[in-house]
C-alpha cells in the first residue's frame, strides 16, 4: 500500500538547511493500523504530510498503491487526496461556517457526487459516529470530541483506502480520546489502512504497529506489545 | 466540484459573511452611484449652457448702438449713436467672412395687431432674410421674408405660433396662412408661420421686411441692431475682424474706437467657445472625480478580497486536503467577487438613476441646469469596468491562495 524508500526532507531557514527526515524507509501494508511516535520536532508530522501528499520531499521514492507520488501536478495531487485519502487533524480543521453535515459533504462535493446522494452518504457517516442529532450544528456549537467525530466522519465518507490522523486525540480528554480511538479502530477493522501520528503511548498501544522516529530517522519499527498481532513480522 | 455546487457555496459564503459582503457591496455601489450622479449633474450643466445658445446662432456677432462713454474729438460723452442701413452696407463690405448678415429695426410704440375683432400687442421685428438663420427660426408653414419682399417693400408678415392663436382663435388657425392682418394702421399679408427653439416669448414675434418697416414706421434708414455669423472663422480671427469693424463704425460715427460704449458688441462666437471650454473642464472634472470614485471602489474590492483570502487561507488548505483543485479555489474566489461587484454595481446604477429621475421632478425650470439625463450606456460600461477590475483585483490573491501548500495553509494565522 505505502512504500517509502530513502525519503529525505529538509527545510531552509535563511542560509541554514535543517534536515527533518533522513533516509526514511517504511512499508505499510493494506489494512494496517500504524502509530508513528516521536517527540516534538522529530519529523513525524512531516512524514504524515508527505504520506498525505500535503507536502513534498527532497529525495527518495514514495509509492502509494504502486504509483510514485513525485512530481504530481497540483490537480493530480488533489485528485489523489480526494480518491485515496482521508485526513483527521488534531485541530479538527472543520470549516467554521459549515454545519457538521456540510463539512462531511465537502470531499464528496469535490468528487462530484450529486447533492441528494451526497447528503445521504454524509448522514450515514454522521450516524456511524453517533452525531445524527448534531447534523445542522456549526463546529462552534460542538464539543471537541464531537468535532473530532465529525472530522472522522468526513475522513471516511469517501471510503478512502488510507486514513491519516495527526494527533487525533491531542486536544481531547482521556474519555473522549478513548471514544475517538474506538472509532478509528472500527474504521480500520472495516479494512481501511490507518496511520496515526501520536506522542501518546495509550494511543500507540491500540495500534498494531508502532514506528518510532527520532531526529528524522526511524529508530524503531515493531508490533505493539499490547496487541495480539496475527503475525509477528513487520511487513516490508 | 460541480458549477451548481460552487454557486451554492458562494451564496452561502456571502450570506454567512454578511459584514464583509455588505462592505464590499457598499464600496462598489457607491462608486457607480457617484459616477452616474456626477455625470448626470455634468450633463445638466452642459445642457443648461447649450440652452443659453439655443435661440441664436452660436457663431453670431451682434452690434447694438448705445451712448458713448468717452468724449472724442470735441464731442461730449453720453452721445447717442444711431445706426442706419449704411452701417449694414459697411459691415457687408468689411466682414468678408460673414456668411449671414441682417439688420433689425424695431418699430417704436406699442403697435396693435389685429385681425377682425381679434387683436393683441406683439413685438414687430423688421429684418433681412438672413435673420431666419441667425435667430434659428423654423418655418412651419409658408415661407420666411425673402429678398424680393425687401426689394419691392412688400407688406408681408411672418408670424409666430402664439400670434396665430390670438388672432385666429377657436380652431381658426388653419385660416392664418394667406390671411391679412393689421399692424398699426397698415395691412400685412401673412406668408409664413414659424416656431422658435427659444423661449415661448419668441413665438409672439411678427417679422416684416426691413425696407417696408423703414418706409411705413420710420420714414428713414434707422436700424436698431446688426447681426452676422462668421462661419468657421476661428475665434481670435473673428475677434480681430469685429474689432476692425467697430473701428470703422467708430470712425464713421465719430467716437473713440476704444470706447466700450458707442456700439456695444456681443460676440456669441467667443462666448460659445469660452462656454465649450468651461463645459470641457466641467466634464473632465466630473470624469476625474467619477473615475477616482470607481478607482477607490476597485481598491476597496481588491483590499477586501485580499483580506478575505488571507482570512480564509486555512479554509483553502483544508479544502485542498479534501480534494479541491487550485482552479476550483481560484474560481470560488473570483465568482464570489463577480457576484458581489455585479449585484452591487447594478444596485448602485439603479439607485443613481432613481435619484436623478426623482431630482428631475423636483428641479424648478431654469436656464442653468437642464435635463440631467443619465447615460445608461456609460453607467453600464462603468459597472462592467468595475466588475472586471474587481475580478482582476481578486485574481492575484485567489491565485496566491490556490498555490499555497495545504501544510502552510494549516499554519496560517487568521
Amino acid at each position: 500500500m505505502i512504500r517509502l524508500d530513502g525519503i529525505t526532507k529538509s527545510y531552509r531557514a535563511g542560509a541554514r538547511v535543517l534536515p527533518v527526515l533522513r533516509q526514511i524507509n517504511l512499508h505499510i501494508g493494506a489494512g494496517e493500523l500504524v502509530a508513528i511516535m516521536g517527540s516534538s520536532g522529530s519529523g513525524k508530522s512531516t512524514l504524515l504530510n508527505i504520506l498525505g501528499i500535503l507536502d513534498d520531499y527532497d529525495e527518495g521514492l514514495y509509492e502509494l498503491d504502486g504509483t510514485p507520488m513525485r512530481n504530481l501536478s497540483e490537480r493530480q495531487a488533489a485528485i489523489y487526496r480526494n480518491q485515496f485519502l482521508g485526513f483527521v487533524f488534531q485541530s479538527f480543521n472543520l470549516l467554521s461556517l459549515k454545519s457538521a453535515v456540510e463539512n462531511i459533504e465537502l470531499p464528496l462535493q469535490y468528487r462530484g457526487v450529486p447533492r441528494k446522494l451526497r447528503r445521504e452518504m454524509a448522514m450515514d457517516a454522521l450516524s456511524r459516529v453517533g452525531l445524527t442529532a448534531r447534523a445542522e450544528h456549526l463546529p462552534s456549537e460542538m464539543s471537541g470530541g464531537e468535532k473530532q467525530r465529525v472530522a472522522i466522519a468526513r475522513a471516511v465518507v469517501t471510503k478512502p483506502r488510507l486514513v491519516l490522523a495527526d494527533e487525533p486525540t491531542g486536544a481531547l480528554d482521556t474519555k473522549t480520546s478513548d471514544q475517538i480511538m474506538d472509532l478509528l479502530q472500527e474504521t480500520n477493522a472495516a479494512g481501511v489502512t490507518m496511520v496515526i501520528v501520536t506522542h501518546e503511548p495509550d494511543v500507540a498501544a491500540r495500534c498494531q504497529r508502532v514506528v518510532r522516529i527520532r531526529d528524522g530517522q526511524i529508530q524503531d519499527d515493531s508490533l505493539s506489545p499490547l496487541v495480539d498481532a496475527p503475525s509477528a513480522s513487520v511487513p516490508t | 466540484m460541480r458549477a451548481l455546487d460552487r454557486w451554492r457555496e458562494i451564496f452561502a459564503s456571502l450570506a454567512r459573511r454578511r459584514l464583509r459582503t455588505a462592505l464590499t457591496a457598499l464600496s462598489v455601489a457607491w462608486g457607480i452611484f457617484m459616477l452616474v450622479v456626477l455625470l448626470a449633474a455634468g450633463n445638466g450643466l452642459a445642457n443648461g449652457a447649450e440652452n443659453a445658445f439655443r435661440d441664436d446662432a452660436a457663431n453670431s456677432v451682434w452690434l447694438f448702438p448705445t451712448r458713448t462713454n468717452k468724449p472724442f474729438e470735441g464731442r461730449t460723452k453720453n452721445r447717442r449713436i444711431v445706426m442706419t442701413n449704411d452701417d449694414y452696407d459697411l459691415a457687408k463690405a468689411t466682414v468678408d467672412v460673414a456668411d449671414h448678415m441682417t439688420a433689425r429695426y424695431l418699430p417704436r410704440g406699442n403697435l396693435m395687431t389685429a385681425r377682425g375683432p381679434n387683436q393683441g400687442t406683439f413685438p414687430v421685428r423688421a429684418v433681412h432674410p438672413d435673420h431666419q438663420y441667425l435667430e434659428r427660426t423654423t418655418i412651419s408653414q409658408g415661407r420666411y421674408i425673402n429678398d424680393a419682399d425687401l426689394r419691392e417693400r412688400r407688406k408681408v408678415a411672418v408670424v409666430g405660433r402664439k400670434v396665430v392663436k390670438v388672432l385666429f382663435p377657436h380652431g381658426q388657425d388653419d385660416q392664418a396662412m394667406g390671411a391679412d392682418i393689421r399692424v398699426g394702421r397698415t395691412t400685412f399679408h401673412i406668408v409664413g408661420i414659424f416656431d422658435d427653439k427659444g423661449d415661448q416669448g419668441e413665438q409672439e414675434n411678427i417679422y416684416i421686411p426691413l425696407s417696408t418697416a423703414q418706409l411705413v414706421f420710420a420714414s428713414d434708414h434707422t436700424i436698431d441692431q446688426l447681426m452676422f455669423t462668421v462661419g468657421n472663422t476661428p475665434v481670435p480671427q473673428a475677434e480681430t475682424i469685429v474689432k476692425d469693424l467697430k473701428r470703422r463704425l467708430a470712425q464713421r460715427h465719430g467716437f473713440d474706437p476704444t470706447d466700450t460704449g458707442g456700439i456695444r458688441v456681443r460676440n456669441n462666437h467667443f462666448m460659445h467657445e469660452k462656454m465649450q471650454g468651461v463645459l470641457w473642464a466641467i466634464r473632465s472634472f466630473v470624469w476625474l472625480i467619477g473615475l477616482g470614485t470607481i478607482l477607490a471602489g476597485v481598491v476597496g474590492v481588491g483590499n477586501i478580497m485580499l483580506i478575505s483570502v488571507k482570512e480564509r487561507t486555512k479554509e483553502f488548505g483544508v479544502r485542498k486536503a479534501l480534494g479541491a483543485t487550485p482552479w476550483s479555489i481560484v474560481l470560488m474566489v473570483l465568482e464570489e467577487a463577480l457576484v458581489i461587484t455585479t449585484a452591487s454595481g447594478y444596485l448602485g446604477l439603479v439607485a443613481a438613476v432613481a435619484l436623478v429621475e426623482f431630482a428631475k421632478t423636483l428641479l424648478p425650470d431654469n436656464d442653468f441646469f437642464k435635463n440631467p439625463d443619465v447615460d445608461i450606456g456609460v453607467g453600464l460600461s462603468a459597472t462592467v469596468i468595475l466588475v472586471a477590475a474587481g475580478l482582476l483585483a481578486g485574481l492575484w490573491p485567489a491565485r496566491r491562495a490556490a498555490r499555497i501548500a495545504p501544510v502552510e495553509a494549516f499554519r496560517a494565522e487568521v
